[in-house]
């Protein structure tokens, strides 16, 4: 069935939304007065460092990876929240990157955003209906208060509220019916492409299959484009059609999901999916990742994961590898998978120094 | 006879409102050795049921009946004083997140030593090196390096590392774990609860893992207690909860949860959400969400009734329970 | 309520503060700082104590036995009059004259009247400085900010009544001798209020700071709203919680600060006195006799301010969740 699903959705080959060489550095330097006297030195995090992938019209695109590995800083690069460092991002080919408040208005109504905390997404002073009604006056869509309200009770049914609800302030709802009413917020312009930023993760299990569901039934009904950032890779095997894998700013691999999660190629991906619970109770145990993800602001050299990967050789630790095109539509970025060194199979041991 | 006993536990909050029950009459046991998974969505009451044991309750939230017992002694009426000494000596404490359970101000070391000359009478060298051995233990590199550094030199990872060498400073017979692996990233979850598994199957601990997380449950737990709005719905083994729950929620629940490899186009999913404490329904809690529920589930609260391997709150397996 | 809206649609473009003030009132009587403030007797005392005063300055003409401002009433007889229950006492004047026959009690409610008007003009003027600079502050960061927080930090490396004394003598500078009565209101609204707007900016400026990086900031961003309707539509309501606590207090300090410079003679002329001008004119015959004249408006002064600060103090903890 969802195999079905998912060849479906791979029919459509427009490209909604393409990243080339995207880079986002962040100056976290001590200030200015601290820098001269105690001569702290300037110090650059750089979050995304140089990332490529395409989205197509009708699919979701999930990254994955663990804390500060950059996937938020790429959703919010891509509503225009932060301005590129280097590098594109094309929106049905158009570069958007870095675009002025005035230039970015006509794609804004069509780029919306899912944020991942129920509590803090909301402005708590505000009612519901004020809320949903945010962009459609912004955007100037209802021509009158009387369009407005019927929107608003319209978009609140869409995800399973009721118009009633409208007059209630955030704080009388549960988090899970507060996402709801941020997804509400995010389709009162019709967009085309949502970026969801870990929207389940603060949720209990049951409400998370709620709006995970929901998200589903949405994006049939009005055929939307999602980009969705998660740690939780259980869920984006759940939900993804194709899945980019991030460590500290790069990507390490993209495949589709069945293909990523049946055959994972790079020694992370492969490590990240060691570690995942074992619900079938086969008695697998799950293999401690050994190491952590190191300081961003001074990640490795060569590649950034090969302190911590088996398989590393000495050109690992001087050279950064590139994404290579595997066929299929899988692209990794290792160079023990180019000289094809790396075995294939679930599991993979840990060098017993690190365990 | 079970190491830790627990009978009929209510935890009360006395609001102007009125009281709020968050803990309603649950009863549970931890044998020797034994790891007793309790999970539940937020609001459940797993975490105030630990706090109810190690007799860290936040006022004004109290005991307000049944009995906690710790090797067939009562440690739920003690004065404060000697239930310190248990929670040092006998109950050890995880929390969710380690840096609340570290002093910024000293160093891993010092806090180390502290603990463990509280509890016992080894000089400051013993207790040092004492210090060092539970590092090597709980796996932190360089720990000669690391034991004079302060909490926030260590990672989230590290951290958590500490906290499990201080709740182990004096050997205790049970840990209670809340949630102890909620704020780390997967790869760093995995080692967290390998290393508690192996602590615990080499020194005989009990454990207490209050979690919401069913991955962390299903590989780390030998029997599950499953809550919901204050009560205990379900305990069982592990693989018998996992696989073939028997309660609706627990049903439901498990088949929320996404898995790797199980193609669903939808997820089975539990309408509505938990109640909030100040109106569970009347007779059974979840009948509002329960797509099998009954006249009698509105009317008739369901105690927990004997299974063959644990025991279920629900009307469903009355028929069941009275063949046991 | 509901269907109400629905059949008559507001015209409004935005929310509007005053949609959200029903709500708002309904939840403040059920909700926790009406109940701490019920709960606390002296706060309810201050409270009463304050409102008293309050009216009776607003209602100076009505309430008050005599007009000390109509010259034309004034006896020179009746000067120097003690209260009632000294000897010479007149049952006209309950707690006696003044040099120049004015009715003490008259001339302490119309004071009040002056002080207060005073203090509230100089609190808004602070106010809208300072929650102004804060959030542009806080906002924009960067230079602007550096710039705004090292003027406030220098302005606040000076004493308060420092900077007032010296904003006083520019103004009074600035006008001729004859126009200085006329404008004496506007000189010291002015100087307490620019002497005072840093703590608003600093606290407005944190709180901003926080709402900025919060995710619902980030929707309307994300939506395209103006960063400068962002900040008053979005931020300025989150972070006025704190500025009521600072203003209740400021006002107490504002009278003061009026009392203080009109003490000095640089506040507003005898002929329309406040209490800081009573309590001057009153300490030239506080050894000769007739020490009514300062005392009674220095203990309302005394009375005002302890009652004003106790309402704040009880504001800050009952706003604050940390410490309840």
């Amino acid at each position: 069935m969802s195999e079905v699903m998912r060849t479906e959705a791979s029919l459509s080959d427009t490209t909604m939304l393409e990243v080339s060489n995207l880079k986002r550095y962040f100056d976290v330097s001590r200030p200015f007065l601290n820098r001269v006297l105690e001569g702290a030195p300037r110090q650059i995090l750089k979050a995304v460092n140089g990332i490529d992938f395409k989205i197509k019209k009708g699919e979701t695109f999930s990254l994955v990876g663990e804390s500060g590995c950059g996937k938020s800083t790429v959703a919010r690069l891509i509503v225009g929240l932060y301005a590129p460092t280097e590098g594109k991002i094309e929106f049905e080919g158009r570069n958007i990157g870095g675009l002025s408040r005035r230039e970015m208005a006509p794609l804004r109504r069509r780029l919306q955003m899912i944020f991942q905390d129920p509590y803090a997404s909301l402005n708590p002073r505000w009612r519901v209906r004020d809320i949903i009604a945010e962009p459609l006056r912004a955007f100037d869509l209802e021509s009158d208060e009387v369009g407005i309200e019927r929107r608003v009770g319209e978009l609140l049914s869409f995800v399973k509220l009721t118009p009633a609800d409208g007059e209630k302030f955030p704080h009388e709802f549960s988090g899970g019916q507060r996402q709801r009413i941020s997804i509400a917020r995010a389709l009162a312009s019709q967009p085309d492409f949502l970026v969801c930023d870990e929207p389940t993760s603060a949720l209990d299990v049951s409400v998370q299959a709620q709006i995970l569901n929901l998200m589903k039934d949405l994006q049939r009904e009005f055929e939307l484009t999602y980009l969705f950032i998660s740690h939780n890779l259980a869920v984006v095997y759940h939900i993804s059609d194709r899945v980019g894998v991030m460590y500290l700013g790069q990507l390490a691999e993209v495949a589709p999901a069945t293909t990523l999660f049946r055959d994972p190629r790079h020694p992370y991906t492969r490590m990240l999916l060691d570690t995942i619970p074992d619900l079938d109770m086969t008695g697998r145990q799950r293999m401690p990742v050994a190491g952590e993800v190191p300081n961003p602001i001074t990640p490795p050299s060569g590649c950034s994961f090969h302190p911590r990967c088996p398989f590393a050789t000495d050109r690992c630790k001087s050279e950064a590898p590139l994404p290579r095109d595997l066929g299929s539509e899988v692209f990794v970025a290792c160079h023990g998978v180019e000289e094809n060194r790396i075995p294939r199979g679930p599991v993979i041991d840990a060098p017993p120094a690190l365990r | 006879m079970a190491l830790l006993e627990v009978h009929d536990l209510v935890v009360e909050f006395p609001t102007r409102r009125g009281v709020l029950t968050a803990v309603d009459e649950i009863s549970l046991h931890i044998d020797e050795g034994e790891v007793l998974g309790v999970v539940g969505e937020s609001g459940a009451g797993k975490s105030m049921t630990g706090n109810a044991i190690i007799g860290l309750l936040e006022p004004p939230g109290r005991i307000a009946r049944g009995e906690i017992l710790l090797d067939g002694r009562r440690i739920d009426n003690l004065p404060y004083d000697q239930m310190r000494t248990i929670r040092g000596k006998e109950i050890g404490a995880i929390f969710q997140d380690p840096l609340t359970s570290l002093n910024p101000l000293y160093t891993v070391g010092e806090q180390l030593v502290e603990t463990i000359q509280t509890h016992t009478d080894m000089t400051p060298t013993q207790a040092r090196a004492r210090a060092l051995e539970l590092l090597i233990e709980v796996g932190i590199p360089a720990p000669e390096r690391r034991v004079d550094q302060y909490p926030h030199q260590f990672s989230g990872g590290m951290r958590q590392r500490v906290v499990i060498a201080l709740a182990l400073c004096v050997n205790p017979r049970l840990i209670v774990a809340d949630e102890p692996t909620t704020a780390l990233d997967v790869s760093i979850q995995a080692q967290i609860i390998a290393l508690l598994k192996r602590l615990c199957s080499e020194h005989g601990t009990a454990v207490m893992l209050v979690t919401h997380d069913m991955g962390v449950i299903a590989e780390t737990a030998d029997r599950v207690a499953v809550m919901y709005a204050g009560r205990i719905a379900e305990v069982g083994p592990v693989k018998q909860v996992v696989k073939r729950a028997r309660h609706p929620y627990t049903h439901g629940l498990m088949g929320s949860i996404p898995v790797i490899g199980h193609d669903a186009d939808r997820l089975t999913q539990i309408e509505g959400a938990m109640p909030r404490l100040t109106d569970i329904p009347t007779g059974c809690a979840f009948n509002p969400r329960c797509p099998q529920a009954t006249d009698r589930c509105l009317r008739d609260r369901p105690e927990p009734m004997p299974t063959e391997d644990g025991q279920v709150a629900c009307w469903l397996f009355e028929k069941e329970a009275a063949h046991v | 309520m509901a269907m109400a809206e629905q059949t008559t649609p507001k015209p409004v473009q935005a929310p509007k503060g005053g949609a959200a003030a029903g709500g708002a009132m309904a939840r403040f009587f059920d909700g926790d700082v009406w109940h701490s403030f019920k709960n606390s007797p002296i706060t309810v005392v201050a409270a009463v104590v304050t409102v008293t005063i309050f009216l009776a300055a607003l209602f100076a003409p009505i309430v008050s036995p005599h007009d000390p401002y109509d010259l034309m009433l004034l006896d020179v007889m009746d000067s120097f009059m003690p209260p009632v229950w000294e000897a010479d006492g007149d049952p006209r004047f309950l707690i006696g004259t003044d040099d120049q026959g004015r009715d003490m009690l008259s001339t302490i409610i119309y004071g009040s009247r002056a002080s207060l008007f005073i203090g509230f003009a100089s609190v808004l003027l602070s106010i809208v400085l300072g929650v102004g600079l804060g959030l542009v502050s806080g906002f924009r960061g960067g230079m602007v900010d550096a710039f705004i927080m090292r003027v406030a930090e220098i302005q606040l490396s000076f004493p308060t009544i420092l900077i007032a004394l010296l904003i006083n003598g520019v103004l009074r500078g600035v006008f001729p001798v004859e126009q200085q009565a006329d404008v004496a209101y506007a000189v010291l609204i002015l100087s307490i209020g620019v002497s005072g707007w840093v703590q608003y900016a600093r606290t407005v400026r944190g709180s901003t700071m926080v709402e900025r990086s919060k995710e619902y900031v980030q929707a309307a961003h994300v939506i395209g709203i103006h960063p400068t309707l962002i900040a008053l539509r979005h931020i300025l309501p989150n972070v006025m919680g704190p500025v009521l606590v600072i203003a209740t207090i400021h006002l107490a300090v504002a009278v003061i600060s009026e009392a203080t410079l009109s003490f000095l003679g640089v506040g507003v002329p005898p002929t329309e006195p406040s209490l800081g001008t009573l309590i001057r004119i009153g300490n030239d015959f506080l050894f000769s006799g007739e020490w009514w004249i300062a005392i009674f408006p220095g203990a309302a002064l005394a009375i005002l301010v302890l009652a004003v600060n106790l309402l704040g103090d009880w504001l800050r903890d009952a706003l604050n969740p940390k410490l309840r």
